[in-house]
This record gives C-alpha cells, structure tokens and sequence, in this order.
C-alpha cells in the first residue's frame, strides 16, 4: 500500500504540550486562588467565587460560538474555501456545547442563592441556553453522512441560519426582561462595587487560563478531525480498487 | 459533430463508496445506447451523472457540450430522465402534471396535447388524478413528459418495466425514432433482446466502470466500430486489439493522463496492476 | 425566479386543495393542541385568558413543523430533491413558492385558531390589526425557517426528528415576538406592540433572504 501523500499531523507536538501545561495550571490556580486567596464579597459572600469561573466559561461558550460561525462563513466563501474551516467549526461547536453546559449549570448555581430560583429568565442565560440547544442542533446536522464537502457546506449553512439568530434571541430577551425589570448577570450597577484586587487578578487569569484550555483542547479535537478525513481519503483509493475488482470478476 | 455525452475516467461518490470508479464512454448524437451490466455495476448511477444530479468527483464529463464538473445544473433542464420512481404529482392529474413539467423546463406548452394523445391519456383519462391510475398509466404518464418537455438528451432507467404491451410498442417506436429526430437516449433494461433490437450500440458496465462485454463474438464488432469513431479515449471500452480480455486493458495509461489526484490514483495503479 | 416561485406555490396550494391535508389533519392538530393547553392549564378561564397569546403561537410552531413536512411529503417520496432538482426550476424559486405555500396555509389556520383561542380561552379580541401584521410577519419567518431546515431533512431517515430540533430553537425569538405583540393587542394596548412587530419583520426579511441563497446549495446536498 503506498503512503500518503499528507505527512501525519504530529500527535505530541511540544507547543501543544506546553500550551496544556500552562491550562492546567491556569486553571488550578484560578481555582486555588478563587477558593482560598480572594476576600469573600461585601453583599455575595463566599458565592462570588463563582465569579472567577462561571463568566470565563460563558466566554469561551461564546467565542466558540463565534469562531465556528466565523469558520462556517470562510468555507462558503469561495475564495476562502478549505477543508480545514470547515474542521474548526466543528471542533470548536464541540468544544463550546461543553462549554456552555458547563456556563448554564454554573449560572443556575448561582442564581439560586442570589435570586431563590434555579433558574432565572436573565437574557444571558437564557440566551446561552437558546445557544446550548442550537449547538446541539448543528452537531446533529454535523453527523447526517454524506461526502466531506457536501457534509462541509450543508454543515456551514446550517450554522450560520442558527448563529445568526444568537443577537436577534439576545436583544429579544434583554428587552422582555427590561419590561420586566427583573436582576441580570451584566447588570453594571452591581458589578462596579466589588471587582477589585486579587479579585479582578483573579478573574483575569480565570478568563485567560480557561481560553487556554479552549485552544487546547481544540487543537487536539481539531487534530482528530484531521486524522479522520485522512481515513477517509485514504479509504477511497481503496474503494476504488474493490469496486474495479467488482467489475472484473464478473 | 461533437458527442452528446462524453465522459472520462469519472468517479462518482456516494460517502465512501464509489459508484462510479473511473468510467469512460462516449455517445454520438441520435445514438440509442444501451448500457447493461449486472446489479450494482453504477447504471443508475452514470444515468444520475449525465443527468446532473450526482456529482463527478474526478475525471472528465461532458453532456450536450457543457462541462458537468463545473456546471451539473444547466443540463437538468436540457435532459430527460426516466427514474424507477415517478417524479409525478399523485394528486394533480395527468394533464395538470404535464404543464408543471413543461413550463418548469420553459418548453412549449403546445407539446401537452399531442402527447397525452400518443400516450393514450386523450379525453377523459386526462383529468384522472395520477395517483389513481394505474402502474402501467403512471409509467405512461411519465413518458408522455418525458415527450413533451422535448430535450435533446434521453436517460432511461428499466423504461419497459412496468409497461403493458401497447406501451412498450410505443416506446420501441419512440426509440426507434430518436435518429430522425437527433435525440439520444441512453437506456437500461433487463430484457435484452427488445433492447437490442432497438439500440444501436451496447456499453456494459461492471464495478463502476465500462468494460469489455463478457462474451466477445458480436459484441466486439460493435465495439470495435465504436472504438473507430472515438479515436480520442484511450479507455477500455475501445480495445480492439484484444476483445477477450476482460480486464482493465488501458487503464494505467488513462489513469496517469486523466487529472485525478496523485495520491490514491496511484494506490489504485498499483492495486489494478497487480490484478492485472 | 418569481415565476418559478408561482408556479411551485401553485402546485403545492393545488395539491392540498385537493388532497386537503392542511384541513384535515393538521387543523385537527391545532386544536387538540389548544385542548390539551386548556386541560394543563385550565380549567380557570383567567389563567387562560391570560396566556392565550403564547398558547396561540405555540400552537402555530408545531402546526408549522407538521405543514413543512408535509410540503416535502408530497414531492416524490424519497426522490423529493430529485425531483426538484431534475425539474430545472431555479432553487431560490423552488424556496419561495414552498415557504409562500406554506405560509399561506398557515395564515389559513391562524385563523381557526383565532377563533379557537377566543373561544376556548376566553381571550378578548382586540387591536385586531396588530394581530394580522403580527401573523403576517410571524408566519412569513416561520415558514422561511422551516422551508430552509425541511429540504436538509427531506431525504433523511431521522427527518421527523431532526427537523424539530433544528427549527424550534431557530425560532425562538419569533415565538417571543409573536407572543409580546399579541399580549398587546389583547390587553388594548396595541401601541405596546410596535417594537415587537420589528423584531418580526426584520426576523422575516433576514431569513427570506437568506433562504433565497442557501436554498439551492442545500438542496443539492444529499
């Protein structure tokens, strides 16, 4: 069987290594400090240590949202074309449904001290719980088979139908709420008083540690995508064979 | 003249599989061909490709001159396709399908009434909801927009499959006139006799690929004033030299001249080599 | 285009004139979809009355989903896009003729449920305008939407489920809007509604034009 022509992406590539290094660490030390370092809020108590994890988490949902709109939008453009956009939106789709399970489930931890329910209809939450159920909708459009650039383009589209709906749900809700009047996570009123210190440093490097980790972790996801097209096409040289060998046995 | 159809070494996926795996054919225009081969050799699938609705993945494919592989949309209107499954209305009746057919490919509608008549749909079966004819009715009904709709280029899956005997005489009429009036058709069939009456040539298909007939006698002949009119293709469908040999015979040579991908052509070159 | 647009909507609209689906069964659909509202909710007339807007538009979300499969059902079975594609109409014809189909019928049933929801509900009818520029627009985007996802899902064996998924999250904001605007117009105070109403029509203008494009290229797919 003759080799491929692609060079085999590097599974342990030392950058990558360090990349993960730093995450981790990162993110212990965001949690470390979180936990046991940062003074206890004036008005929140210990529950705003939460702060130094749940916005990170919604950030990273929501870059990874715009990272595979923005790839979803490269590949249908004709000049940009290139299997590898369409690899990025999917990985990071995957990468940022985790994301934002995770920001939902922090949010409501939250929201149940602060505001006595589970659940709040707060714009942002249930904007990046509208986000959660399209992410779910576009991986499930991801895995209905077909030819990679078919997969590619209809997968491309289907996430900018969705993703476009993103700021038209937010501005939606935001404005149900305000008729409402009712708390929200941005609200800047009750944000001004008590980032301060070791607690803004402290959410600094939790914004930063988990992006970290998002790269991370869409590199290796990025990099098994790679792995399986490459099966694919590989694959099809010997298709072709069997299929030619149909033909001639009978 | 230029050929209605001509395609080389074209691959056509479904997924992973390849349904056709490097055909090569060329069809004159007026010519009835006959394409057979046994199941799941890719018949549907080259009927699907000249039809522009299956994409070529590699290789060359050219129908009523225009560039498949750049451009499968233009020549669905320019084609008619006869598939196992009727693309009729079940609720809209024969004549209302027929004129949703007609001007959806911008042919003249003044072709309607002259082929319900040919096909036996005059008076009052004309106003009978297609869904409550009967299967031999519906494969006429098809036919009839096949006519009507008057395209250059003819793909017919099994078209005698579900034809009574009167249908099939006109069928084998219509056929029969395709020369006179430049059409090519391109049909499938598994009664090989009535297709060979009416067909001018036979092209056999095997594993998604065009290949040498399996019982050389009469076929060869045939092949071999096919091979004489298209000196251009270096591909197996045209081997004179040799009619017995079933094999792949050309396909190396086609496989480095055609722009396919180094990558698996290569693998592919090796792997029918050592077939060969 | 627009003249394919017409002649596509005309097929569809011609085929459930005679077929009458949307009447007969997704009608009854609606309705018992109001029922089973009124059975959650009711029976206390205040509650429903207070929530019929939303109970309205819910009711038209899913009577949407059942008219887009039905409007691929009724092209050749499995061969649907090959049909299509084989009729040599331009795609983003084909989009408009099928979402206008839709849309059509849906307008139809908003209307029986109008009455249903002030029937069974005990809703007030009022600022009756502000109601129809809410359907017309709402039921503009719903069918555009859905016209979009139905042809991905078409040809698929998961279509029954697929569709829902992809196209409820989608119009969410629709639901919302929709909803606002007829809390409005049936508490008197239409004026409310403007900013709703909007929200409806730039949602209706964006994905009308959006599946004018992405129309074609999906429906090769597959």
């Amino acid at each position: 069987m003759s080799t491929p022509r692609f060079a085999l992406p590097q599974g342990r590539s030392r950058a990558l290594g360090v990349l993960g290094a730093a995450a981790l660490v990162g993110v212990a030390a965001t949690v470390w400090l979180g936990l046991f370092v940062t003074p206890p809020d004036q008005f929140m108590g210990n529950l705003v240590r939460l702060l130094y994890i749940h916005p990170p988490m919604a950030w990273v949902a929501f870059l990874a949202y715009g990272i595979a709109s923005l790839a979803s939008l490269l590949y249908l453009w004709p000049r940009t074309r290139a299997e590898h956009f369409d690899r990025l939106a999917g990985a990071s789709a995957e990468v940022g449904v985790v994301f934002t399970g995770l920001t939902l489930v922090s949010g409501s931890i939250w929201g149940r001290p602060t505001w006595g329910a589970w659940w709040v209809w707060d714009p942002l939450l249930t904007t990046t719980a509208l986000l959660f159920v399209l992410y779910l909708g576009y991986l499930a459009l991801r895995r209905v088979p077909g030819e990679f650039h078919v997969r590619a383009r209809r997968s491309a589209i289907g996430a900018l139908i969705a993703f476009i709906d993103v700021p038209i749900v937010y501005f939606s809700v935001e404005w149900w709420r305000s008729l409402h009047q009712a708390p929200t996570v941005l609200d800047p009123t009750t944000h001004k008083t008590y980032v301060h210190g070791s607690m803004a440093w402290t959410l600094l490097l939790g914004f930063v540690s988990f992006t970290l980790v998002y790269i991370w972790l869409m590199a290796h996801r990025y990099r098994l995508g790679k792995l399986e097209d490459l099966e694919d096409t590989e694959g099809l040289g010997a298709a072709l064979a069997e299929r030619r060998a149909e033909g001639e046995a009978a | 003249m230029a050929p209605a159809v001509r395609l080389h070494e074209a691959v056509a996926l479904a997924g992973r599989f390849p349904l056709l795996a490097g055909a090569s054919l060329e069809v004159s225009q007026g010519e009835v061909v006959h394409l057979r081969g046994p199941n799941g050799a890719g018949k549907t699938s080259l009927l699907k490709v000249l039809a522009g609705l299956l994409a070529v993945h590699s290789g060359e494919a050219t129908v009523l001159g225009r560039d498949l592989v750049a451009d499968r949309r233009w020549v669905r209107r320019e084609v008619g396709m006869l598939g196992h499954q009727s693309f009729l209305y079940e609720e809209l009746t024969v004549e209302e399908n027929l004129r949703f057919a007609v001007r959806a490919a911008r042919s003249s509608e003044a072709a309607i009434h002259p082929a319900l008549e040919q096909f036996g749909f005059g008076g009052r079966l004309a106003s009978m909801p297609v869904g409550r004819c009967s299967a031999g009715q519906q494969r006429r009904a098809s036919l009839a927009v096949l006519v009507s709709r008057g395209t250059r280029l003819w793909l017919l899956d099994e078209p005698h499959a579900g034809l009574d005997q009167q249908g099939r005489d006109l069928l084998d009429e219509l056929l029969a006139g395709s020369k006179a009036a430049s059409r090519t058709v391109i049909f499938t069939s598994h009664e090989h006799e009535r297709a060979e009456a009416i067909a001018d040539r036979v092209i056999h298909l095997a594993g998604g690929r065009v290949v040498e007939p399996p019982e050389p006698s009469a076929q060869a002949a045939l092949q071999g004033s096919a091979a004489r009119a298209s000196p251009t293709s270096p591909t197996s469908s045209g081997a004179p030299a040799n009619p017995t040999s079933p094999t792949s015979s050309g396909a190396p040579a086609s496989l480095a001249s055609a722009g396919s991908p180094a990558g698996p052509a290569t693998a592919v070159t090796e792997a029918s080599a050592h077939v060969a | 285009m627009l003249r394919d647009a017409v002649l596509v909507a005309g097929k569809d609209l011609r085929i459930e004139l005679r077929s009458r689906i949307g009447l007969n069964q997704v009608g009854p659909f609606a309705i018992a979809v109001l029922l089973l509202f009124g059975l959650a909710l009711g029976p206390d007339r205040a509650v429903l009355a207070a929530a019929s807007a939303g109970l309205f538009w819910v009711a038209v979300l899913l009577s949407t989903l059942l008219a887009v499969q039905r409007s691929y059902a009724i092209e050749s079975a499995d061969a649907a896009r090959d049909g299509l594609r084989l009729s040599g109409l331009d795609p983003a014809g084909i989009f408009l003729g099928k979402a206008g189909a839709v849309a059509a019928q849906l307008l139809v049933l908003e209307a029986g449920l109008t009455a249903g929801v002030a029937l069974l509900y005990g809703a007030h009818l009022s600022g009756g305008l502000v109601l129809i520029a809410a359907c017309a627009a709402g039921t503009l985007g719903l069918a555009a939407v859905g016209t979009l996802y139905g042809v991905v899902a078409s040809g698929l064996r998961t279509r029954e489920t697929l569709l829902p998924l992809l196209f409820l999250p989608v119009v969410a904001p629709v639901l919302l809007a929709a909803t606002k605007a007829w809390n409005a117009a049936l508490a008197g105070t239409p004026g409310r509604a403007g900013g709703w109403l909007d929200v409806l029509v730039v949602f209706a203008v964006l994905y009308v034009a959006i599946g004018t494009v992405a129309f074609g290229p999906l429906l090769e797919d597959g």
